[in-house]
């Protein structure tokens, strides 16, 4: 298929998301992901002058909360569940590179 | 930096807003807990949590989109995609091409006006600390991380580059802080991390109208290391020019002990934030209602708090101790450490304006916290004795320290330390002894010999041990001659 998407891009896009992808998936994703880009040029090829963009589909804005404390979970519950810490902090393996 | 070149510099300021709660959850937002103490599953980024946006952060944030004159708008939230363990959902909730506010400007203190692009609400993350090796990020061996601060509202103040100068840098840097503290929108401590500011700086010819290569300096954690940082990559910039070298688009880093910044560049491909529209947050449209209530609540902000006080001292009492002129830098120094209130209060309660300022601004503003707590008519008559001359300058500086230290009424303080022994009738006494005993003198200053005061007021502190006010021995001996 002529592709709206190359397998490169395919195999860049999974490395931003972390994806580690078999030579198979590749060949598959670059298909799929094909036709939802086919989809999405269909969409855009439609004129939309004055049509206002749609941030979000519900019909509601400004849902807001109150500024008030409430609680929050218990340490040892929370990091009972992380891989691994310190007994206060999460513990991660060593950060390549710098913060974005 | 040469007069060829002129630095272009746009800051983007990030403060974390003074709310009681975080961006999207109820946990406390709070400086200096115990890690991990203040975490949900909104802000741990669990799977099925929904975030719901904090009013006041919004409130917070129209208040300073108002303060700098911004259109304040309909707004809306995206993603930007990343991984990094300070987020702990892989994405940060910031606004992207439609803040909240924008186009707005900034006057400094010295007349110059810097644009403000955009003011928008974002999530903070998370505080990440190497361990290994000296600590340093390459040499670590793994990292901890404490998500207290992950959702803390941010608010990221973007100016355009119309900064010239690391000393325009700093006065904008210190008035934003002003407004920030003003609209009580955050408590702006760049020490503790609330108040952030990186540094877009590029170089061109002097008078070039195009924009140079820019480089993003991070980083810096106190006004001098922001003057420090801008001036040394202007340098920086400058020579790789005039080597005939180009200027790289990257982020560097301010090392304050090395006084350099260095490059940031990793192996790493460059980020790509695929930034999407945030599906579990709906807009944020403030409408004239909300928006005209922050107008009307609206603080009294620095630069109109300096001109009121700028006012007051030079409706200086005609034919006062002092004129009225007081120096715009005292001024701009009592409002920032929030003592106008106190000398405003002195100079209605009848102290001398000048001498209020001067007193507050050199003497009080080492203590600014105590100088604050000031009661202004103890501080107005603590002023009125030594322009009375009942104090001396000295002795005034020396009640003031301990009312500053321990509280107190003036009179009491002086009385105490034995400053108020001497009556304006001993003293005249005592000028009357010292004029008999050096008839010769006398004479001298009375023909004029400006040099021979001085030894007759010498002569006269020397007999009052010190505790005569120089100014009123002054007057005394002048009204003496007739
Ligand atoms: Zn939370």
């Amino acid at each position: 298929m002529a592709g709206r998407i190359s397998r490169a891009d395919v195999v860049h896009v999974a490395r931003l998301a972390r994806l580690e992808l078999t030579d198979e998936e590749l060949d598959r994703y670059v298909d799929q992901l094909g036709a939802v880009l086919d989809h999405a040029a269909d969409v855009a090829a439609l004129d939309t002058t004055g049509v206002p963009p749609t941030a979000h589909p519900l019909p509601m804005e400004n849902v807001l909360r109150e500024d008030v404390v409430g609680p929050s979970l218990d340490r040892e519950e929370v990091l009972r569940e992380a891989p691994d810490s310190d007994g206060a902090r999460f513990r991660v393996p060593r950060i390549l590179g710098e913060e974005p | 930096m040469s007069a060829d070149w002129e630095m272009v510099v746009g800051l983007e300021v990030h403060c974390e807003l003074a709310t009681a709660t975080k961006l999207f959850c109820s946990c406390r937002n709070a400086f200096g807990e115990e890690p991990n103490t203040n975490v949900c599953p909104v802000c741990l980024g669990l799977p099925g949590s929904l975030p719901v946006l904090n009013a006041a952060a919004v409130e917070l944030a129209m208040r300073v989109g108002d303060a700098l004159h911004c259109e304040i708008r309909r707004s809306i939230f995206h993603r930007k995609n990343y991984f990094y363990p300070d987020m702990p959902k892989d994405y940060q909730i910031s606004q992207y091409d439609e803040p909240i506010n924008v186009d707005g400007s900034l006057e400094l203190a010295g007349g110059a006006r810097v644009g403000i692009e955009r003011a928008h609400l974002e999530e903070d993350t998370g505080k990440t600390t190497h361990v290994g090796r000296g600590g340093r990020i390459h040499e670590a061996t793994e990292s901890l991380v404490d998500y207290n601060r992950a959702g803390v509202p941010l608010l990221e103040i973007v100016s355009a580059p119309d900064i010239r100068s690391a000393d325009q840098a700093r006065a904008y840097v210190g008035e934003l802080r002003g407004i920030l503290m003003a609209t009580g929108a955050s408590d702006a401590r760049m020490e503790e991390g609330s108040l952030r500011v990186d540094a877009n700086v590029s170089v061109r010819p002097a008078g070039g109208a195009e924009l140079g290569t820019r480089a993003e300096i991070k980083n810096m954690n106190s006004l001098r290391s922001l003057g420090r940082a801008i001036e040394h990559e202007a340098e920086r910039q400058v020579a790789l020019l005039e080597a005939g070298e180009p200027v790289v688009q990257e982020t560097r880093h301010w090392n304050e002990t090395q006084g350099r910044t260095s490059s940031l560049r990793s192996k790493e491909e460059a980020y790509d934030y695929r930034y999407f529209p945030e599906p579990d947050l709906l807009p944020v449209a403030p409408d004239e209602t909300w928006i005209s209530s922050v107008r009307a609540a609206a603080a009294t902000l620095p630069a109109e708090r300096r001109s009121r006080l700028s006012a007051a001292a030079a409706r200086g009492r005609a034919g006062g101790a002092t004129d009225g002129e007081v120096p715009a830098g005292l001024v701009a120094t009592l409002v920032e450490l929030d003592l106008d209130g106190l000398v405003l209060g002195a100079i209605d309660a009848g102290a001398d304006p000048k001498l209020a300022v001067n007193r507050a601004a050199n003497e009080a503003a080492a203590h600014p916290e105590a100088a604050r707590g000031l009661d202004p008519s103890a501080f107005a008559a603590l002023l009125s004795m030594e322009t009375s001359g009942r104090l001396s300058a000295t002795q005034a500086k020396t009640v003031l320290a301990q009312m500053l230290e321990e509280g107190g009424d003036p009179t009491d303080i002086a009385r105490a330390r034995g400053f108020e022994g001497l009556s304006e009738e001993a003293l005249a006494e005592t000028v009357d002894k010292i004029v008999a005993a050096n008839p010769e003198e006398w004479e001298r200053y009375r023909a004029g010999d400006p040099k021979v005061s001085q030894f007759l007021v010498g002569q006269v502190m020397r007999e009052t041990k010190g505790k005569a006010n120089g100014k009123a021995v002054m007057a005394l001996l002048a009204a003496r001659k007739g």
